[in-house]
């Protein structure tokens, strides 16, 4: 029994104030002594710290921060300290089970794989594989999503695939590419080591990513600490630290964002040699964001004029700096317009592309940057284009089908809409892998009257009896981390190796062994009559995707098992020219945006309507950066008399996603039991409110009931942590998506969860 | 001259797609994208509608009793079943169709005319009108195959 330190009590641990680099702090907590440790990276959030597994007699016993490893130098957080007991518990699912008279009951793998091949057969019969969708995760490995992606869009042709990563980082991907013509984070987190400066936008980083934040206070607590500007509308753990804390009104992200770049461009902190030699559309951005003189952000946003002059002061005269963007911006209004007016800050002020400057379009999930790469979502394989025909081409080839199979008649098919598709009875076999829209998706009661459908066949794939696995038709039980090799990539490029460290219970498998055997009962063929998928093992699979990023922005060509199983994190690309990796995209100041070479051709910010190649052709920036103003759009649910309050929804340090891992853990637990509605004081005084009362919160979809927490939030908002659900049966609504609003972003399809009108009432 | 009827044929035109977008914005309100773009791309008809008037007046006489046959409705009502997302949006797609045609049709006058003010309306307008093609056009797209093949 091991542990350095108490990360429930003390979150970040004590510093190690910089001293020209990070310093190694090596966190550990182990139950047992191990007796061996394989090497692993966390997958409780994005931030991808690298990991050793403890084993005891074929048990984990524990976890360690690597040393070496180029994220955490060592470190973790209360998640991945605490996390990896959901390994071992008593309910894991060890058995297949299939609904058989309205009850789940155990059945043999044969059983269950063999009715979802005829259930999959009936239905391409009757409408061709347009009846069936897929909806994985952020969770699962590289090799996994790559393997479904194939399947998926070269096996049966459907478009239906996506994932949860829609609802966390699809904006991330959309901004990315917006600006730069391709998803991948331009900069390094090693940038936190030098830069003068940081933005944090909507994202709650000290809560989020603690490790990350770890890195930030043990700058701040070293010689020339950074300035810190956030903009969130809570009084966060990260705002406490702010130099300039600009708390918005919900929904105002763009005129914040227009007012800034106005004060900078403005007072000629821009680097017009950059914007002249490598973006395209400073007049028009500069004349939309004329419009928005500080006076006027104030009366909008409610953000003092003053503080908006002073955290322009910083983002306008700093060397270096590095923004960080989260869900305040995306799942907000105007998503991808407010996160791409980030992009744009670092495009004018040209700190773009070397050391200190960094854009992290953050993502939510531990392997969502790998749902985007390989396919498994609405994104094609390596960031190709699905308007280009020369790249569903070159996929044709490298999968040597015929290139029609491939869906690429229209952008693939988003979230929210395989959802509708369901609900309306045109997608009738909906396949979820490793994560629970019966409590992350908006507007629970619609999604729970999906599942439940009589023209719908549920399959779910999970480690647990989840809330959405209780509706399956079919409950296929997965194995997770620590039980499996595969490799997978966090927010800047850098990539790990997490090795199978033991195995996994009952008969429980590997996603990747799930989704290969369904390919070789469906008997997927290539155009030579030899097996689509040839791979049998992950490396094999890794090799292959090789393949498929030669020549790409994620370049993978140059890594392989060994090399990533020597180091401690290699980032994309990583390639003859590369071969271990690169910090910096875009040193050169060229950009993805070539027509041959971009990801998309783009969209009307506003509608979302796609350019056409042509269209794109016609203006081909040729490596120019974009630079896209947006004008204000207000949110399209206010208060109102009847629902006089917003609400927004977030995360909290304890917990991942629906808590199906951290909820499993005593002590992540017991640090934040249960669900909470946040009021401020103003508020709780109007309403007669004091800490721990329970009220009803309501909106036009729903209902829960919380009990109270007084403080720190900006009067007429109330929180609610989405974490929480019904498993472990509180006897009460208490999901916040009970609440949330069915509606997404224009472009990045990523749903609106940062807002929606209610009214609470004491109980 | 015949300028005037087709100030009015556009004025019509723009009012009568005002119309049918909150109808179809209203009609469908279960598709959320199509309810909140639509509801969006109806105000920016009404304002060409609003910012027409001017030109209705200025051009009130040039008008011929010639009857105005193109005045004639695409669209009575939103559909119910299977097909009715797609087809509505089809007779949008046609109106703004429509709406377009007149803004190059009038531009082509204005500039024979000299009249700069009416020239550069009639550009912003169909700035305007090609975006609505474009969104109608990219959800036309998005639906067929899933119309066609797959609904009920």
């Amino acid at each position: 029994m091991e542990q350095t330190r108490d990360s429930i009590k003390d979150i970040w641990g004590e510093r190690k104030p910089y001293e020209g680099h990070w310093p190694v702090r090596v966190d550990e907590k182990t139950e047992e002594e191990p007796d061996h440790w394989v090497q692993s990276a966390c997958v409780l959030c994005s931030n991808g710290c690298g990991m050793d597994i403890g084993v005891k007699d074929g048990r984990i016993v524990g976890v360690r921060g690597r040393a070496v490893d180029a994220v955490n130098h060592g470190r973790l957080g209360p998640k991945g300290l605490h996390g990896w007991v959901a390994n071992n518990s008593q309910d894991r699912l060890t058995k297949p089970l299939i609904r058989r008279n309205g009850k789940l009951e155990e059945a043999s793998w044969d059983e269950a794989m063999d009715l979802m091949v005829q259930r999959s057969k009936d239905i391409i019969s009757k409408k061709t594989a347009l009846g069936i969708g897929f909806y994985t995760s952020g969770q699962l490995f590289l090799e996994e999503y790559y393997t479904l992606g194939v399947l998926g869009k070269a096996g049966l042709g459907t478009p239906h695939m996506d994932g949860n990563t829609r609802l966390c980082t699809a904006t991330a991907a959309a901004a990315l590419k917006v600006s730069f013509g391709s998803d991948g984070q331009p900069g390094s987190y090693t940038d936190l080591d030098t830069t003068e400066a940081i933005l944090h936008i909507g994202h709650n980083i000290a809560s989020q990513q603690t490790v990350l934040w770890m890195r930030i206070l043990d700058r701040l607590a070293g010689k020339n600490p950074p300035k810190l500007v956030v903009i969130d509308p809570r009084e966060t753990f990260t705002a406490r630290k702010a130099t300039v804390h600009l708390a918005p009104r919900v929904g105002t992200n763009v005129p914040v964002m227009n007012g800034l770049l106005n004060l900078i461009i403005q007072a000629g902190h821009i680097n017009q040699d950059f914007i002249d030699a490598h973006t395209i559309g400073f007049e028009e951005l500069k004349e939309i964001v004329s419009h928005w003189s500080p006076e006027r952000v104030e009366a909008l946003t409610g953000v003092p004029a003053g503080k908006l002059r002073e955290a322009a002061q910083i983002l306008g005269t700093a060397k270096t700096l590095v923004s960080t963007v989260l869900q305040g911006v995306y799942q907000s209004m105007q998503a991808t317009a407010a996160a791409v007016q980030v992009n744009n800050l670092h495009l004018i002020r040209g700190l773009i592309g070397h050391p200190g400057s960094g854009i992290y379009q953050m993502n939510g999930q531990p392997t969502a940057q790998n749902t985007r790469e390989c396919g498994a979502d609405g994104d094609l394989p390596a960031f190709r284009n699905w308007g280009n025909k020369a790249h569903i081409e070159q996929l044709a080839t490298l999968w040597n089908i015929d290139s029609d199979i491939i869906p690429h008649w229209s952008p693939p098919t988003h979230a929210m809409q395989i959802w509708r598709y369901a609900e309306k009875g045109s997608i009738n076999m909906l396949w979820i892998s490793g994560t629970n829209p019966a409590v992350s998706l908006p507007q629970l009661e619609r999604v729970r009257s999906i599942l439940q459908q009589e023209n719908l066949f549920v399959v779910v794939q999970d480690a647990f009896m989840t809330e959405t696995a209780k509706y399956a038709d079919v409950v296929l039980p997965a194995a997770i981390w620590g039980e499996k090799t595969g490799t997978f990539t966090n927010v800047d490029r850098t990539v790990h190796i997490s090795h199978k460290a033991v195995d996994p219970p009952g008969e429980a498998k590997p996603d990747f062994e799930i989704f290969l055997d369904y390919a070789r009962r469906m008997d997927f063929r290539d155009k030579d009559g030899g097996p689509l998928i040839k791979w049998k093992t992950p490396e094999e699979c890794f090799e292959a995707w090789k393949e498929c990023t030669r020549g790409r922005p994620c370049d993978y060509t140059g890594m392989s098992y060994a090399k990533l199983s020597e180091g401690s994190g290699i980032q994309w690309p990583c390639n003859e020219q590369y071969p271990d990796g690169k910090h910096h995209l875009y040193e050169d100041g060229v950009f993805n945006t070539n027509v041959d070479y971009c990801e998309t051709y783009g969209h009307d910010l506003v509608t979302g309507a796609a350019v056409t190649q042509e269209e794109y052709k016609a203006k081909d920036p040729k490596g120019k950066a974009f630079l896209k103003g947006v004008d204000y759009e207000p949110p399209h649910e206010e208060p109102d008399e009847e629902y006089p309050l917003w609400l927004t929804t977030g995360r909290l340090v304890y917990h991942f996603h629906t808590r199906t891992k951290t909820g499993r853990s005593r002590q992540l637990n017991e640090a934040a039991p249960d669900a909470f509605v946040q009021v401020s004081d103003e508020d709780a005084a109007r309403y007669g409110l004091k800490t721990g009362d329970m009220v009803e919160v309501a909106s036009r979809r729903g209902t829960v009931t919380e009990p109270v927490l007084v403080g720190d939030i900006e009067p007429g908002l109330v929180f609610i942590p989405f974490h929480y659900g019904y498993w472990d049966e509180p006897g009460r609504k208490r999901a916040a998506n009970e609440l949330t609003i069915t509606e997404w972003d224009a472009v990045s399809k990523q749903p609106h969860y940062k807002y929606a009108a209610v009214r609470i009432r004491k109980i | 001259m015949h300028i005037g009827n087709y100030i009015a044929l556009a004025h019509d035109s723009e009012q009568e797609l005002t119309k049918a977008l909150r109808q179809v914005a209203d009609h469908h309100k279960d598709e959320p994208d199509i309810e909140q773009v639509c509801q969006l791309l109806a105000t920016w008809s009404e304002k060409h509608v609003n910012e027409l008037k001017p030109f209705v007046e200025r051009y009130s006489e040039e008008k011929s009793d010639e009857p105005e046959r193109l005045m004639q409705s695409l669209f009575d009502e939103p559909r119910s079943g299977g097909l009715a997302l797609l087809r509505d949006l089809h007779d949008l797609w046609l109106m703004a169709n429509e709406a377009e045609l007149c803004w190059i049709v009038l531009s082509q006058a204005a500039q024979g005319l000299h009249d700069k003010e009416l020239e550069e309306a009639c550009a912003r307008f169909r700035d305007d009108t090609k975006r609505q093609l474009a969104f109608l056009l990219t959800r036309i797209k998005v639906a067929a195959p899933q119309t066609l093949i797959a609904a009920d």
